[in-house]
């Protein structure tokens, strides 16, 4: 297992006590939507990156209001089948403006590595004894794509549009 | 017809690459085949009873003879010299090996087509009306809206991992013929208040095991904003659809728990957040797609009508075949013809290599290289000189594809069956080939008229049983093969599920059944009424005691 932000394997800064009963004193937390609606002013006392882990069945209409207060949204995938979460990075980049790190937890597929970046998704929790290798060759599958999705890259039709040719 | 630039190429070249690397994977046993199957399915490969099946797409039903010579090389080099065309604009290949599927996907794009997305839950290929650009009651060319939609659909970061299957399908005719209220969505053109075009947007329709006719979500919608109102229903599909049951993930499930003024408003909002972005289309790509669909230059050809007319009188067989299967063109001098894959002896659907081969060299030669496939299994040439027509039915009449049935009692639509599906719990094409032994009297299927009966082998309806005037379904009774059937479906404009008529029956009654319900049908009609029309005055009794007797009437199967 490695954690890859932004094309790099990095050592995880957070600790993700979602599942846990206690949160430690101090240091950046990963906690889940009920541990946050139980002890927010505790966690924003910490003065602490805060992440929040949502489940596939957790919308993010529901933080949408804290987001001011987070840094990190862990979106999982309970099997690569349930493509909830893709939707939900795309609302968090697009309808919430949100701009801290969305980082895919759980089964997360190689194979669907591209739709995770191009949905919004920055970061990526990889099962792999070389996670960056199998990330950089499952990332470079795709250089085109039909769909604008808000991250940024054009899509074929706007490329062809300003005369860009492959 | 659309041409690939470079990005379409491109795209499907990195689509192969990434499939080959996967079956590597999977030969090798890196990747399970718990793991494998989505991605294979993803690319149209399915492990049938007997082999792989690989499933390709024909785009909106148009395939050019290029296209067809590939399918047919493909048919010899790959599987056992023939395909089949299904019931949503594809060819099936039912005997590939894994290995050899990237190679056979490496020469089906050298002529533009793919097996993306012809499986798996994501948005499956956009179908559309096998006449569209050239029939005469059309408001414009749905094809144009298909290859938009294709292109926003294939390999969409968002919405590739769905509930369930998504299928989409646009008609530009106020005659349907498209089934479009059997689908996901369903997109209509019509005219609103003022005469502008736009689309009326039906969703949540479907067939197998729940069948439902689609809902109208929004009565009129401009077409600039086709794509941000697809994206927000397939938003709201994705986060809202059932995950917890397969049989209950399909979005006509959600729409109707919900309530459709529910899922409208839900869609609505959505809809009202994202509509004013183009969604990555400029204008400038619209008019690229709609210069491809552009009319090929017809000539200025006299009417030859009246010649037909006397070529028709002394050659009834000409005669029968014109009126059943030949359609009126919107160009004069020009007609659209309908070639059966529905001789009695055959499988509906199926065609082989020598056959499509056969068919690219007529397409060329008759019908500017471009034909169709419809939903209904049947191959289309769309631009045939009048001229031409006595000439090209003689040389259509060797390959079997001529049989004068279209839109008859014998041109039924079968899926696959228990032949080759490993869903099936029955065979559904020994059924179809003892109904055509028992209707060979050409002039009875005439005055029979129109007539569709459509078989499927289980309830997954891939034989679009629900809405066959008569449908069958095959359903497995203690290891033995029933047939359940229902009547009054149609899937045009104004469609219908069929209603159960009765206990099933064994596979050696469906024939005299069928003839029952005919004879009920003809001696209750009035005037020129259609079955369908008869069925709906009189109502399910008389065609019950016909089939059941008078006796057996409250037996339910």
């Amino acid at each position: 297992m490695g954690l890859i932000k932004e094309g790099k394997l990095v050592n995880d800064p957070f600790k993700n006590v979602s599942a846990c009963d206690t949160v430690p004193a101090k240091g950046p937390v990963i906690v889940s939507i009920d541990q946050w609606i139980v002890r927010r002013d505790d966690l924003l006392k910490r003065s602490s990156l805060i992440g929040i882990w949502l489940k596939s069945d957790e919308h993010p209409e529901a933080i949408a209001g804290d987001l001011v207060h987070l840094s990190l949204i862990a979106l999982e995938f309970p099997s690569f089948r349930d493509g909830r979460a893709y939707s939900y990075a795309r609302l968090l980049r697009d309808k919430y403006d949100f701009s801290g790190e969305i980082r895919a937890v759980g089964d997360v597929l190689l194979d669907q590595l591209h739709f995770m970046v191009r949905s919004g998704f920055d970061a990526f929790e990889v099962e792999s004894e070389d996670p960056l290798g199998a990330y950089n060759i499952a990332a470079a599958d795709y250089s085109v794509w039909y769909q604008q999705t808000g991250d940024g890259r054009l899509s074929a039709a706007e490329l062809r549009d300003k005369g860009v040719r492959r | 017809m659309y041409r690939y630039d470079e990005f379409d190429h491109k795209l499907v070249q990195e689509r192969i690459q990434q499939f080959r690397h996967q079956v590597k994977r999977r030969l090798s046993g890196e990747l399970t085949e718990d793991q494998f199957k989505p991605l294979r399915l993803m690319n149209g490969l399915y492990l049938q009873l007997h082999a792989y099946m690989l499933r390709v797409n024909v785009p909106y039903g148009a395939i050019t003879s290029r296209q067809m010579r590939k399918f047919a090389h493909v048919a010899r080099a790959y599987d056992r010299g023939f395909g089949h065309f299904t019931t949503r604009q594809n060819i099936q290949y039912n005997w590939v090996k894994l290995e050899e599927t990237p190679d056979l996907l490496a020469e089906l794009a050298e002529v533009e087509v793919t097996g993306i997305q012809s499986s798996g839950n994501c948005v499956r290929n956009i179908t559309s009306d096998h006449y569209a650009g050239r029939i005469k009651d059309e408001l414009a060319d749905p094809r144009i809206y298909c290859e938009l939609l294709r292109q926003y659909t294939v390999l969409h970061p968002e919405f590739s991992f769905l509930p369930r299957k998504f299928k989409i399908a646009v008609t530009g005719s106020p005659k349907d013929r498209a089934a479009v209220a059997l689908h996901d969505i369903g997109l209509r053109m019509h005219l609103n208040d003022t005469g502008k075009l736009g689309f009326e947007v039906l969703v949540g329709g479907g067939q197998g095991r729940t069948p439902i006719i689609a809902k109208t979500i929004r009565e009129w919608l401009p077409p600039e904003h086709l794509m941000a109102y697809v994206e927000a229903i397939l938003r709201v599909y994705n986060l809202s659809g059932r995950r917890d049951n397969i049989h209950k993930a399909r979005i006509k499930i959600i729409v109707n728990q919900m309530g459709i003024d529910q899922y409208r408003e839900l869609v609505d909002q959505e809809f009202d957040r994202i509509k004013g972005d183009a969604k990555g289309i400029p204008e400038a790509e619209i008019q690229r797609i709609k210069a491809y669909f552009a009319p090929p230059e017809y000539e200025e050809l006299p009417d030859f009508t009246d010649k037909l007319n006397t070529l028709r009188l002394t050659d009834k067989t000409f005669d029968l075949w014109m009126s059943s299967n030949v359609a009126e063109h919107k160009i004069g001098g020009y007609a659209i013809v309908n070639l059966t894959l529905k001789a009695p002896d055959r499988v509906p659907g199926d065609i082989t290599a020598t056959a499509m081969d056969a068919v690219a060299d007529l397409a060329d030669e008759y019908s500017l290289g471009e034909m169709r496939v419809n939903h209904r299994q049947n191959l289309v040439f769309v631009d045939v000189k009048q001229v031409d027509l006595h000439s090209l039915w003689k040389k259509l009449g060797p390959l079997e594809l001529a049989t004068p049935n279209l839109g008859q009692l014998t041109d039924m639509i079968t899926c696959p069956g228990l032949d080759y599906c490993n869903l099936a719990n029955a065979r559904s094409i020994p059924v179809a080939q003892d109904i055509n032994k028992h209707f060979v009297d050409v002039d009875r299927l005439i005055a029979i008229g129109d007539f569709t009966v459509n078989i499927s082998g289980c309830m997954n309806a891939c034989g679009h049983h629900h809405v066959g005037n008569v449908g069958i379904l095959g359903v497995d009774k203690h290891g033995t093969e029933f047939f359940q059937l229902t009547l009054g479906g149609s899937s045009d404009e104004g469609a219908s599920l069929g209603d159960r008529l009765g206990r099933a029956l064994p596979q050696e009654e469906v024939p005299a059944a069928i003839e029952a319900i005919v004879d009920t049908y003809i001696d209750t009609r009035e005037d020129d009424e259609r079955f369908l029309d008869t069925y709906r005055r009189i109502g399910m009794v008389p065609f019950k005691e016909a089939v059941y007797g008078s006796v057996d009437t409250k037996v339910v199967a």
